[in-house]
This record gives structure tokens, sequence and C-alpha cells, in this order.
């Protein structure tokens, strides 16, 4: 049995920055991660993230991932890394059963800060398995990551914001995106990104979706159908596309599977994006000692999980003995930060989740 | 197929990492993972559905769907989309719940 003070499990831009503050205070900690990288999934974001210079704006993602991971590099005798390595259980006595080449390892903590990140939701309709039907977040990694073309010519169902950034960022890739579609009547994501694919003369279509994938071992074709107000598809609106992947773009949902392995209570909350650990102001779960940050207690953006990720770390320290020097500063300055972040029309949902958070949290 | 041209990365050549595929000698480049290593040489199908046999290709790119498990040197259900390629690996389809081997 491996001890420790603090175990960070997930390495993206929430748990680096959660690092980084709780080393800053003087823990050690370790930090799980399987992927073989650090970095989350900023490391295939290439694109310049908005919001203020506190959350790197104007800096793209890949490079925001490079700072974070710099940042917990130059604490090398307090911060230790785990890549390659997945939990694959975890336990009441904060015990972390880890896997990695083949080789089960337990590690018991003292707190545990769960950054698990979310996944990307799946869509329903026919023959939605065969190979070429692909989350858009997925396609994002194999051409930004490691270099692979996905496809030659697809359609990118969804707009909101990974939607709209992975179709533009497809055409850089030399990939053709015929359309972006959308179920609803308006688009989900910034205008601008909206704006800039229009530019490139990808149209975005609203009010309609895919109805089928076509295809023996791989995708050939696609259905596309048109819906009315109610969400009913319109007779005789189907057309078929020529394509060789269907883009899944349709949301993300919480990753808190390890959560529920431990009981910490739990409550679907759709503003947040589905099944959140139910926490405090502090960000601790029903179990004073497992906090969470980032996308596995609501889905938003990247700069609000760093944020959540550097507030989760200094709470965690000084919980642990080891209050951080500028404390009282500094955790005024992540809450400013985050009420600045959810302030603008796309922060509602999530303030609407919270509020919906805080009558259970009240109830405990 | 790889990218070759692209207005803010670059790729640089890597070093060749050849490993076998279903029996076949194929290559890919040293940081790739399995699974982008196939699909870079043009394999979709990466597992099959249990029951129906389906064939089933890549989703999730973050080791959660299980879509692209495959035999890995012996071990069943080896999460490819995570898991780096290594010279020499022998890389085989799955078209089971996979079988339990002696370690």
């Amino acid at each position: 049995m491996i001890y420790k003070d603090l175990v960070i499990i997930g390495g993206g831009p929430s748990g680096l920055s959660a690092a980084k503050i709780a080393a800053e205070a003087g823990v050690s900690c370790l930090i799980i991660e399987r992927d073989p990288f650090l970095g989350g999934q900023l490391v295939k974001q290439t694109h310049m993230f908005f919001g203020s210079k506190k959350q790197y704006a104007k800096t793209r993602g890949i490079d925001i991932a490079k700072i974070l991971i710099d940042d917990c590099l130059k604490y090398q005798d307090l911060i230790e890394i785990m890549t390659d390595t997945t939990v694959v259980g975890l336990y009441k006595d904060k015990v972390i059963t880890t896997l990695h080449d083949d080789t089960y390892k337990k590690i018991k903590a003292k707190t545990i800060i769960v950054a698990t990140g979310a996944s990307e939701k799946f869509l329903a309709f026919e023959n939605n398995d065969l190979p070429g039907v692909y989350g858009a977040g997925a396609v994002q990694t194999l051409m930004n990551v490691y270099g692979v073309k996905p496809a030659d010519k697809v359609i990118m169902v969804g707009s909101g914001n990974i939607g709209l950034i992975v179709s533009y960022q497809l055409h850089q890739a030399g990939v053709n995106v015929l359309k972006v579609i959308e179920a609803a009547s308006n688009i989900g994501g910034y205008k601008v990104h909206a704006s800039k694919i229009r530019r490139i003369g990808i149209p975005i279509e609203t009010n309609k979706t895919i109805k089928r994938a076509i295809g023996k071992e791989k995708v050939e074709k696609v259905e596309i159908v048109s819906l009315d107000k109610n969400w009913n598809i319109i007779n005789d609106s189907s057309e078929i596309f020529d394509v060789d992947a269907v883009c899944i773009s349709v949301g993300l949902s919480p990753l808190g599977n390890l959560l529920s392995m431990i009981d910490v209570k739990m409550k679907f909350i759709k503003e947040l994006g589905g099944l959140v650990p139910i926490i405090n102001e502090y960000h601790q779960t029903s179990d004073d000692n497992i906090y969470v940050c980032g996308d596995v207690s609501g889905v938003e953006e990247a700069s609000s999980a760093i944020v959540e990720g550097y507030y989760t770390g200094l709470i965690a320290a000084k919980n642990l003995g080891k209050k951080h020097k500028n404390f009282q500063d500094l955790s005024l300055e992540f809450k400013e930060q985050l009420a600045n972040l959810r302030s603008g029309p796309f922060g509602k949902k999530t303030l609407e989740g919270l509020e919906i958070m805080k009558e259970d949290t009240n109830a405990k | 197929m790889r990218i070759k041209e692209h207005p803010i990365l670059t790729f640089p050549e890597k070093e060749k990492i050849w490993f076998s595929y279903n029996g076949e000698n194929v290559f890919g480049f040293s940081g790739d993972t399995i699974a982008a290593a196939l699909h870079a040489l043009g394999v979709m199908t990466l597992s099959h559905s249990l029951e129906m046999k389906r064939p089933r290709g890549f989703y999730c790119a973050i080791g959660n769907c299980a879509s692209c498990n495959m035999i890995v040197d012996g071990i069943p259900n080896v999460r490819t989309c995570v898991t780096q390629l290594k010279e020499g690996m022998v890389v085989i389809t799955q078209t089971n719940k996979g079988e339990l081997y002696d370690i």
C-alpha cells in the first residue's frame, strides 16, 4: 500500500490546477491520469480561448495545457505524476486501486480530489454503432493530437461550441464538412464560432437531425430529416448524403462513475449535464475528504474547470493543515473569477443547476 | 491517412514503430496510440458487438466507451485509444468478451 496526503484523479485542466495550488501551499500530492500524457482535453484544442486574461484568454488550448503542466513540473519534489494509469476502484476508506502496465496497485489517501471530467454523449439512431460514427471530441483528438485524418467527407450533428469548433478544425485538417445540423431551432454555440465556419462555406442547418447511418462495414451515407416545432419528423423531408463519417456533438455528461462506487450523494441535475455529486461551496462531496472540481461536478468550459481546480486545491490544502499564505485573497479571487465566467448568457444554466444543488446541500 | 499540411500544427516525421495487426506487419509512428495508428492505416473496425458481431470502431478516444477494445499481446479488452503503440506489439481484432489468460 502506498500512502499519500492528497491524490488527484484526473490530470486535465482542473486536476493540474488543483495540484499546483496545493503544492504551492506545501501539500505533496499525486496526480493519476489514464491517458499517456497530462493536459486532458486541452491537448487537442487548437483554438484560442475567450474570457479574461486570468483564464488564459487569447491563448490556444494546446498552449494552456503546456502552461498548466509546466506549473506542476516546477514542484517536482511535491507533485508526483502517474500517467497511463487508470483508477479502477475507489473505496470508502480512501483506498484507490490503480491499473498500470497490467499491474494493480493500492494507494491510501487522506484526501482525494476527483477531477475526472466528462464524456461525450451519444445519440440514438439506426446504425449508430457503425464505424465512422464518431464523437466530435474523439475526431479532434485523432487529428490534432495524432495527426491522423479522420475521414474525407463528414456531417456534424450538433451546433454547440464543440460541434462548431471541431467543424472548423476538420476543415483545417483538409476534411470536407458538408454541413452542421442542429435539431433545435437555434444554433447552440457562440455566434463568433458559427460565423467563422459559415465564412468558410459550411452551412449550419437548424431543425434537422440524423435519422440513420447507412452502410455495411462502415458509414457510407446518412439520412437527414427535418423536424417541426415539436421535434416531430416532417414527412418527405428526408435527404441522403454520401459521407464516410458522422460526428456526434450533442453535449457532454459528467464522468462520476468513481464517485458512485463510494456512495457519495449524487443527483441528476440536467442543467449541469446529468448525474453529479452534491457538493457544498467548498467543493466537498457528502464525504468531507472527497472533493470534486471541473466537469465531473457540472459541465462547463475549460476556463471554469481551471478556476474550480485552483479553488478546490486551495481548500483541500487548508483542510490538510497547510493553509496557503495568500489563502484569503486567493479564495475570494477564484470565487470572483467563477462568478464572472458564469455571468454571461451561457453561464445561466450552470447557475440554475447550482441553485438546485444548493437545496440538497442545505438539506444535508 | 496522415495530415501533412496544417495551418496551426506541425507533425514532424517520427520514428516508425512496427507492429503486427491480425498477422500482418504494419507500422505506426512513435507517440501514436494503437487506435490512431490503425486509423491512419485505414482500419476502421476495431471490435465487434458481442451478440450480433456488428463491426465497431473508434468512438470516444478517452478510454471510456469500450468500442475500441482489442486483443493486445494476448490480453483482451485493451482500450486501444489510450494505449500507446510499442515496437513488436501483436494486435488482434476481438470478436468475443475476451478470455481469461494466465499471467
